[in-house]
């Protein structure tokens, strides 16, 4: 018999508890893959954040801790000032890293910490139940906007990686999604890209993701892809906002 | 040991704490604890190490929490409301069994207060602080070489019962300069390789820090663990000062930290005028020197607790005391520090 698929070592046997059709599952894979590539499972930690993938630290076969919510930024930093010589990512998701965690994102990447943040954004608060997160669409419904998330009262979507490419310092800022095979496979290149980077000491690199989320958006899996294409993608487009080693390339 | 040197308090811990093997400090600037971090970010290049200006308290705690689970000595200062600000940090670093010094140079409060030395952090210190069912040992110092003293001591407490360790000062101790000294050399640190994070050199089994149980009786049974460590805290770690208690005294007063010292001098100036005061000053907040407070109050007509709060250590001094004899408060808010001569007459009133 021959194996043609098995989990990659950056993963561990346990049984992922997410919700059928979501997609912290294929997230967790590609970084587990990546991790594999780049052998770097022995020397990694991962840190878990505060929402649906609080659990990812018994997914990840790296070294991995939990932490408060939106502090995963800090905690790498003091981690990676402590271990210089591993590779530190956090994986976090929209409410987590843009809300709580904003001002902990925001100096992380200021300072080129030489980490990488995985960040999944499916526009909802997932864990709690589909609240509004701040990358909740403009009249999209959450639990705590039920007329529709109304930009004059609540504001407009947060962009994440626009907002971090303003910054001099970040190295690696790229935003992907996880929307076909054909994204996902962009998505992995991304991912390994930033581990890669990390494990260089290149600095500071941030890989977000357009997810779903079909539990809290009403939608079975694959309308939820449909409705993300749609309705996501032109608030959140994908591509390379910072890549310091392009440019030093371009500018030789 | 070497030679005397003239520093404030701030610099000293900052210096006995890098001597101690610290070599990761995460801090936010607030007054009157600046001259720690300043020190810090002067001397933490000198040898090797970082000191990092958080972006906040939340990040600079968690920085700490990090950086401990890495294995190294981590460090983190702030006053009061800074303080308050570490609480989450705080909570899940006593949850995830890592150690890690915090000071607290504590200034005036509730809400900005001001930057006044006070005691009126008593209640948050010693009941934990934060959310949740645990305790962090409270180390008080009361002269500037006993707050530079109790960084390695609370390194070493930290790493024997792996907690979170409180060395609680305040604006005055932080701010006075005295003599002090530092040995050349505080002793190995503990072995972190069993748990650490990020050192796995060949180790087959990931290490994983967590403080989630989603379990009900898992959490009980991790809390019931944690109450064991804090059970072995109280029964070894109580410390404690009596000062002219065997003087067979009327009058005992339980004070701590600098205004145990204004109350020494007070004992002095009684004594010479025949009037016998006793005093015990706790060193450990938490745990509190019940007992000592109990049998030290068994040979007096009066326990008098003096604090520069409206009135917190007193409810510990209160359960120690039980009904022995009667107890009374002296305590003063807004950072007005008491002066000997107005303990003096204070104590000199109750022994008429």
């Amino acid at each position: 018999m021959k194996i043609l698929a098995k989990r990659p070592k950056g993963l561990t046997d346990a049984r992922l508890t997410y919700c059928p059709g979501c997609l912290h599952g294929v997230a967790h894979r590609i970084i587990g893959e990546a991790m594999e590539e780049l052998d770097i499972v022995e020397k990694t930690i991962g840190i878990a954040p505060v929402g649906c993938s609080v659990f990812a630290y018994n997914f990840f076969a790296c070294d991995m801790i939990q932490v408060p919510h939106g502090r995963a930024p800090a905690v790498a930093t003091g981690m990676r000032r402590a271990q210089p010589d591993c590779v530190v990512f956090t994986y976090q998701g929209d409410g987590d890293l843009a809300a709580i965690g904003t001002a902990e994102t925001v100096h992380a990447a200021n300072r080129n910490e030489n980490i990488s943040i995985f960040f999944i954004n499916n526009a909802i608060y997932g864990m709690t139940g589909g609240q509004m997160a701040p990358t909740t669409l403009p009249n999209m419904r959450a639990t705590t906007a039920p007329y529709g998330r109304d930009v004059a009262d609540m504001g407009y979507p947060m962009r994440v990686c626009e907002m971090l490419a303003t910054l001099e310092t970040p190295y690696y800022i790229e935003r992907v999604s996880l929307l076909s095979p054909k994204d996902i496979l962009k998505a992995k290149k991304a991912v390994k890209k930033a581990l890669k980077y990390n494990k260089e000491k290149k600095g500071f690199c941030l890989v977000e993701m357009v997810s779903t989320c079909p539990t809290n958006w009403g939608l079975d899996p694959l309308a939820s892809i449909d409705w993300a294409k749609k309705n996501m993608l032109p608030v959140f487009p994908v591509g390379v906002f910072k890549d310091e080693a392009k440019r030093q390339e371009a500018s030789k | 040991m070497g030679e005397k040197i003239l520093m404030k308090g701030n610099e000293a811990v900052a210096e006995a704490a890098i001597r101690a093997g610290c070599r990761h400090y995460f801090a936010y600037p607030i007054t009157p604890q600046n001259e720690l971090i300043e020190y810090m970010a002067k001397r933490m290049p000198q040898v090797g190490g970082t000191c990092l200006q958080a972006e906040s308290e939340v990040a600079a705690i968690n920085m700490v929490l990090g950086a401990a689970a890495c294995g190294v000595r981590a460090m983190t200062s702030s006053s009061s409301p800074g303080i308050s600000l570490k609480q989450e940090g705080i909570s899940y670093i006593a949850a995830c069994r890592l150690p890690a010094v915090i000071i607290n140079v504590q200034r005036g409060g509730p809400g900005l207060g001001n930057i006044a030395p006070m005691q009126c952090d008593y209640f948050q210190a010693t009941r934990g602080g934060g959310h949740g069912d645990y305790y962090t040992p409270v180390l008080a110092p009361s002269s500037v070489q006993e707050f530079a003293d109790m960084a390695p001591e609370a390194f070493d407490l930290a790493e024997k019962y792996l907690t979170p360790v409180l060395i609680f000062a305040d604006g005055l101790l932080g701010q006075m300069m005295e003599p002090v000294t530092f040995e050349d050399d505080y002793g190995p640190q503990s072995d972190k390789s069993g748990w650490s994070l990020g050192c796995r050199k060949g180790r087959k089994n990931n290490h994983i820090i967590n403080s989630l149980f989603i379990d009900p009786y898992v959490l009980k049974e991790k809390t019931e663990e944690l109450f064991k460590v804090y059970d072995t805290i109280v029964k070894n770690e109580i410390r404690y000062e009596y000062y002219n208690v065997d003087a067979n005294p009327k009058i005992l007063v339980v004070a701590f930290g600098t205004v145990a010292r204004v109350v020494k001098t007070a004992i002095d100036e009684l004594k010479d005028q025949g009037l016998e005061v006793g005093l015990v000053r706790p060193i450990t907040l938490w745990p509190f020197p019940y007992k000592a407070v109990k049998e030290a109050a068994k040979k007096v007509e009066k326990v008098i607790t003096v604090e520069l709060n409206m009135g917190q250590m007193e409810q510990d001094v209160r359960l120690a005391v039980g009904d022995t004899c009667p107890t009374q408060v002296i305590g003063k808010a807004g950072g007005v520090v008491f002066t000997p001569m107005e303990v003096i007459s204070m104590l000199k009133e109750n022994l008429a």
